[in-house]
């Protein structure tokens, strides 16, 4: 009896075991979220050659190029076209680079980024709220590069980049304004920023520049990422009564509401057809790989500046995905021709008259918003119901 | 009154996989074992299930696949608990780190891709005219029906049954339970194993009814809530149900009031949930200041015969 007994309790330590083992894989495999230092020793073949502390971008060598993700490469948008184009970058030059996912935007950021900026020659902070980390880590490291997305603090060694997105949200307008057939369109806004309320009212004018009595009503959930939150708030909208919508925000669970209510629902950041081809409108989708590309070769040459780059159609930074197969050619027609404008570098879609939710005119008639006012945007287009909380 | 049948639809619907995590966790800690791995639980439960439905494309393989895994975390929590005696806080929540670090990993291949399918609704059509009933209760899913009779079942099962009964001296007492002849580590076993597949069953429920495809990290703390669930409920099965439905409504009710054009501030309706709840808990401790907690008294301590602790 007491052996049956031991033998049972050692097989069980036995699972035991095994799940310890199993986590551990888990772990390792998981790109290093904890040790950024650890994975990038092992991926990084020229950080062996040269272990120097004080590290520089000798010309014609290979730069250490690092990455810092603000969620996981599966999120289906932000992050996963970064990771899109850092395997674009990758494939580009022939060499690899570190990656370090998950890392949020707080004091750890700036400890993630200095222990980077010691074994690396260049580093990309790929999320808005880096900004005062990777600057503080700028001034502490002279001769590493950096490059920070989306915000607008830079440093003899630390550049900007971002696109105008505003372009393709207008274009998704087009596409949302002629599919809607109750006039009434929602949008599922992350946090009411500049970058939110320029998309927004992008978008509404694009609606209105093919329906004049379109409306656009907005949720704000205060997360970039949450699938349930999003979901709700779908819901909400269409309870409503607003018939084809954009989710400004990380997952694909407003277009899946949309979906199972036969609805229509566009997304944000990539291409989110497979989640329900029938519902997809389209969105705004960015493309990093080429500026990937071209900033460290630049460093390679000798030739980095540390410029606040703005990407737009022209350079294909910023795209429209592919409009979803419910969209008649018309439709498709009309998207193509106003794409055409922003490929060419024609047409600036905040050209006055444009009055805002009051009633007051923001941009005279005859008039257009500089890139620097559209960035700093506060205030919402006629035709937007809905509010930015203070 | 369509506004409200809308809200308790929507209540629903988000509230069923807190049902399912805190019924579990009731179960388990009405063994007197304290349950806190129901993040990582759920989590795995929902990339077994999206993993298997992918693969197999059948519904019962899925929800096989997901107790399977489920069976094996609850054996390792029950083994950590009630054999090793170890502390179960850490145990609950090494199961939560070990729970979304391996699910990330094994979702890597899935994520992105959307399930074959869905869970099938039980169809009332004669209830479609009804007003109120019909928007709430005609097309609901099997798994929500099933939520509704699990509730039931195992509240007659721990108050009306001398099995429960059983389960209650065990959490309770369990020294004066061993003498009663019940074999107190044989029981915990079984309820850590069955509560954790309810858990895993309400990560499986997020990803096939809610959101139809896996995203690291999906479940954004609901593990967590179903944890507060179970103190929110004092340990009670119909209780639970109706402070689940009370968070799930909290999940659209800020949304709500946004679109109705109020001026109140989002960052404040977000907070209205967490508010609500301090301002429940108190009301709660008050009317009941002078009754037991309900928590089962001997919750956490492990249990060895002729040992006094």
């Amino acid at each position: 009896m007491k052996k049956r007994k031991s033998f049972w309790s050692a097989s069980l330590a036995l699972v035991m075991m095994m799940a310890v083992v199993l986590s551990a894989c888990g772990k390792s495999n998981d790109s290093g979220n904890a040790s950024p230092s650890a994975s990038a020793s092992s991926a990084s073949p020229s950080a062996s050659e040269s272990p120097s502390a004080s590290p520089s971008a000798p010309a014609g060598k290979t730069p250490r190029v690092a990455f810092v993700y603000i969620g996981p490469p599966g999120d289906g948008g932000w992050t996963y076209q970064h990771d899109l184009g850092v395997k674009y970058m990758e494939k580009e030059l022939g060499m690899k680079a570190d990656t370090v996912e998950n890392v949020p935007e707080s004091a750890d950021a700036e400890r993630i980024i200095t222990e980077l900026a010691q074994n690396h020659d260049i580093i990309f902070t790929t999320s808005f709220g880096y900004m005062d980390y990777t600057l503080n880590v700028a001034k502490k490291f002279p001769n590493v590069k950096f490059e920070h997305a989306g915000g607008y603090k830079t440093n003899d060694n630390m550049a900007t980049y971002f696109g105008k997105n505003w372009e393709a949200s207008y274009l998704s307008g087009i596409a949302a304004g002629k599919m809607t057939k109750k006039n009434h369109l929602g949008y599922v806004a992350a946090f009411p920023i500049p970058e939110l309320i320029y998309n927004i009212n992008a978008f509404t004018l694009g609606a209105q520049s093919v329906n004049k009595d379109v409306k656009v009503d907005i949720v704000w959930t205060n997360t970039w990422f949450d699938p349930t939150t999003e979901r709700n708030a779908a819901i909400s909208l269409l309870d409503k009564g607003a018939d084809v919508l954009i989710a400004y925000q990380d997952s694909p669970a407003s277009l899946q509401a949309a979906n199972e209510r036969g609805a229509m629902a566009g997304g944000n950041d990539s291409d989110m057809t497979r989640y329900a081809p029938k519902a997809y409108l389209t969105n705004p989708v960015w493309n990093w790989g080429p500026y990937y590309a071209k900033k460290v070769k630049a460093l390679t040459d000798g030739t980095w500046t540390n410029e606040q780059y703005l990407g737009s159609f022209k350079d294909g930074m910023v795209d429209i995905a592919p409009l979803g197969e419910s969209i008649p050619d018309d439709v498709k027609k009309l998207v193509e021709d106003q794409k055409a404008k922003f490929v060419a570098g024609e047409d600036n879609i905040f050209t006055g008259p444009i009055v805002d939710q009051s009633g007051a005119e923001k941009v005279a008639s005859g008039q257009s918003l500089t890139d620097a006012e559209i960035l700093e945007m506060n205030w919402l287009v006629k035709g937007v119901e809905g509010t930015i909380p203070k | 009154m369509e506004l409200l049948a809308q809200i308790i639809a929507a209540a629903i619907s988000s509230g069923t996989p807190l049902l399912f995590a805190a019924l579990g966790g009731i179960l388990i800690e009405r063994s007197g074992i304290i349950q806190l791995g129901a993040e990582g639980i759920m989590l795995l439960g929902a990339v077994i299930a999206c993993i298997a439905f992918i693969h197999t494309g059948s519904l019962a393989v899925t929800l096989l696949a997901v107790a399977g895994i489920s069976i094996a975390l609850g054996l390792v929590h029950a083994f950590m608990c009630v054999t090793l005696r170890a502390n179960q806080t850490v145990s609950g929540l090494a199961m939560t780190l070990f729970g979304s670090g391996l699910s990330a990993y094994l979702g890597k291949k899935v994520s992105g891709t959307p399930i074959p399918g869905s869970v099938p609704k039980l169809n009332l059509n004669f209830l479609d005219g009804v007003p109120f009933l019909g928007p709430v209760f005609a097309h609901l899913d099997v798994l929500a029906w099933f939520s509704f009779v699990l509730v039931v079942a195992m509240h007659l099962y721990i108050h009306r049954t001398s099995w429960g009964l059983h389960l209650r001296a065990i959490g309770d007492n369990p020294p004066t339970a061993d003498v009663m002849g019940i074999r107190v580590q044989t029981f915990r076993y079984g309820y850590v194993i069955a509560g954790t597949i309810l858990i895993g069953l309400a990560g499986a429920d997020m990803l096939l009814v809610y959101s139809p495809t896996w995203t690291e990290g999906m479940t954004a703390g609901r593990g967590w809530i179903a944890v507060a669930l179970i103190i929110f409920a004092r340990w009670n099965p119909v209780r639970a149900l109706f402070c689940a439905y009370f968070f799930g409504a909290m999940d659209t009710i800020g949304f709500k009031i946004q679109l109705i054009g109020s001026e109140i501030p989002s960052y404040f309706l977000k907070m209205i949930p967490y508010a609500v709840t301090i301002l429940v808990l108190m009301f709660l401790g008050w009317r009941s200041r002078n009754k037991p907690s309900g928590s089962p008294q001997s919750l956490g301590l492990p249990y060895i015969r002729e040992q006094r602790f």
